[in-house]
């Protein structure tokens, strides 16, 4: 019994922003050294894969496209997560968590949309077409963009996390089109590729850079995550303390 | 320098508010209208500011001091707004407003000393008290000179501190050869007062 | 008068986002289009520069009725309006129009090349789309200052304002949808319409002021 209580009341611990920000500081530095050493060995990876036959050296876009595109992904999921924190376990760090993953996810998915682009244009002779996946990652472009307005918006943060956890839940819709719509419309980018039932098509001399770019980039969505949000945490209490010596120099003024 | 109102009226919404008004207010002295709500004391002071159109008479100022060359120009207006941004600080907007009416002697870190914000100048307008906020205001009749303060409801959400401190802030000003023209229920703690009661006879 | 567009210029920036929800718009707009017209490549292309157009026309109206409204709620138009002396107020509304394009309207024009190509425009046409949108924006925003300043003391005049001035701005749509077109179709000229747009904006930039002035004047009550 006593057992269950302490666990609880470390779980709970995990809340406290100062214990978070203490481990940040502890744990930032490893994480962001991994995440070098993993990107250099994925980047040198890349250069040493072989030209793809068909596409020739245009094919090691997809080294950086598709990390990005998983990340967009990921870091929506991400936020969702961390809406659900908000709204159901009410969790201090939650919506901290949410509004410094947003503006991470805007740019990891512009990234990827922009080399998309790029590798659109020599393969199907356009920078962009309309078709359901390139349409439906736009959308959730829009949906970050639409979501850091809101944070924006509202001043006080305890009224803007509710509203834009609603909001990032209700838009968790598009997740999953975007996953689906390269199998359930007829579209012109390729179906999936990596993860799917009965192995994968790629080659492995292309899989496995691939797989280290796409950890090394994970990683480096979570330093820059978490570094994010310390500034998140340290902003707010820089706003706290304003308002402190707002009321203390009235405190002042009356003796 | 005096400020001279001649069979002066009022409209708000085509309601006559106020006529025949004639006053006098020399260098030095200041005016306290006075008067129910509703009694056209803030449509006055509009009327003095240039703000808002007279109904009839006139309102002028003679041999004014310091090269203004009317009487709107030569006023400093204090309303019952601020005037001032909340996401801007406090030191941004009083120096905005002094740059776009002119610097006056005070600098503004002075100013803001004299009402008693000199330390919280960097902090967001938006994030001061009630009281705070009327200081900053009150900050920016001392950042450019103006001979004429137009006052409506200067002291409103000022504690007795901050009163006192304001009431020596006129004093200095009617010193200096200034006019103050004020809208209020409350005495300001002004010697050299004439007063004007509105709405009296109605 | 410097002061008041660097701090026009601040209260855009730091104010919750305004710019971002301009260009959110602007993207939107031009989003929806394909969903509408369907996702014809070579219709895209042709409607291209109209779409940017008329997207960019939305967006530009969609923050002007805060152009004077601000300032009125927390009582500082009555300063502005009192210095009129010593700062034409004409003038004071010029800066304030130039202030509210440079933060809300130039990030449009900024984004519109990219949207060009999603509406898979030719280099040529998203080109001279971009130009007249430069030269053309701030026609609007200064008709746009009228309707602002007509509807200053209505509390919720937002709605009213964009169609007050939609009207006016047909003409800046027409001239500056025209050159575009006239950039790559080849009859069609470019420069003859483009001067046309050109001079619309300075028309406006000294009537748009001057009628705003004279709106805002009257307004104090």
């Amino acid at each position: 019994m006593s057992e269950t209580v302490s666990k609880t009341a470390r779980w709970i611990d995990w809340a406290n922003p100062t214990r978070f920000m203490t481990f940040a500081a502890a744990f930032l530095p490893w994480l962001g050294g991994l995440t070098t050493l993993v990107l250099a060995v994925g980047f040198w990876m890349s250069m040493q894969a072989p030209d793809d036959y068909q596409q020739g050296a245009t094919v090691k876009i997809m080294f950086i496209h598709v990390p990005f595109a998983w990340l967009s992904m990921m870091c929506y999921t991400i936020m969702t997560l961390a809406a659900l924190g908000t709204l159901v376990w009410r969790h201090p760090l939650a919506d901290v968590s949410a509004k410094a993953a947003a503006p991470i996810g805007a740019v990891f998915t512009a990234l990827a949309l922009v080399t998309g682009s790029l590798w659109g244009k020599p393969m199907w002779g356009t920078w962009w077409v309309w078709d359901a996946r390139l349409t439906s990652v736009f959308v959730l472009f829009l949906m970050y963009l639409g979501i850091i307005a809101l944070t924006r918006a509202i001043d006080d943060p305890a009224k803007s996390a509710k509203a834009t956890a609603i909001l990032t839940l209700v838009g968790f819709i598009n997740i999953p089109i975007i996953k689906f719509s390269v199998d359930w419309w007829n579209t012109l980018h390729q179906p999936a590729s990596v993860l799917r039932m009965g192995g994968s098509t790629i080659d492995p001399s292309l899989l496995w850079p691939l797989l280290v770019m796409a950890i090394g980039f994970t990683l480096l969505f979570f330093t820059l995550h978490m570094q994010a949000m310390r500034n998140e945490i340290w902003r707010r209490r820089v706003v706290a303390m304003r308002r402190v010596a707002a009321r203390s120099a009235e405190r002042r003024t009356v003796q | 320098m005096r400020l001279i109102a001649e069979n002066l009226a009022g409209e708000r919404g085509g309601d006559l508010l106020f006529e025949g008004l004639d006053f006098t207010v020399p260098s030095g002295e200041a005016l306290l209208v006075t008067g129910p709500n509703g009694a056209g004391k803030s449509t006055l002071l509009r009327i003095i500011a240039g703000l808002l159109a007279k109904a009839a008479g006139q309102v002028r100022l003679e041999q004014i001091s310091g090269g203004f060359e009317s009487l709107t120009a030569a006023s400093h207006y204090l309303g019952h707004l601020n005037a001032m941004k909340p996401v801007l600080s406090v030191e941004e907007n009083l120096r905005f407003w002094g740059s776009f009416n002119g610097q006056g002697k005070l600098s503004i870190a002075d100013a803001l000393e004299r009402v008693g914000l000199g330390d919280i100048g960097y902090l967001p307008f938006g994030y001061l008290s009630t009281g705070q906020k009327r200081r900053a205001s009150i900050a920016r009749l001392l950042v450019s000179n103006r001979p004429v303060w137009l006052l409506d409801e200067p002291t409103a959400g000022l504690d007795k501190a901050s009163e006192r401190q304001f009431a020596a802030l006129m004093q200095d000003h009617l010193r200096g050869g200034g006019i103050i023209v004020a809208a209020t229920h409350l005495p300001l703690g002004l010697g050299n007062t004439r007063e004007l009661a509105l709405g009296a006879a109605a | 008068m410097g002061a008041l567009f660097i701090r026009d210029i601040r209260l855009g920036l730091r104010a919750g986002g305004g710019v971002l929800i301009g260009i959110l718009f602007f993207l939107a707009v031009i989003t929806v289009v394909p969903f509408g017209v369907g996702p014809d490549l070579k219709l895209l292309a042709r409607i291209g520069a109209a779409m940017l157009w008329i997207g960019a026309l939305l967006a530009t109206l969609l923050g002007l009725d805060r152009l004077f409204q601000a300032d009125r709620d927390d009582g500082s138009l009555d300063l502005l309006i009192m210095a009129s002396e010593r700062h034409m107020l004409a003038l004071t509304v010029l800066i304030k129009c130039l202030a509210h394009w440079t933060v809300s309207v130039l990030p449009l024009v900024v984004a519109s090349p990219l949207l060009g190509l999603f509406m898979n425009m030719e280099p040529a046409a998203i080109g001279a789309t971009t130009l007249t949108l430069l030269v053309g924006t701030p026609a609007i925003t200064l008709i746009g200052a009228v309707g602002a300043a007509v509807a200053v003391s209505l509390p919720r005049g937002g709605l009213l304002v964009s169609v007050i001035i939609l009207p006016l701005t047909v003409p800046v749509l027409i001239f500056g949808v025209s050159a575009s077109y006239g950039a790559v179709e080849d009859p069609a000229p470019f420069l003859a319409p483009f001067l046309i747009l050109a001079a619309i904006t300075l028309f406006f930039a000294v009537l748009g002021p001057l009628a705003a002035a004279a709106a805002l004047k009257s307004s104090a009550d």
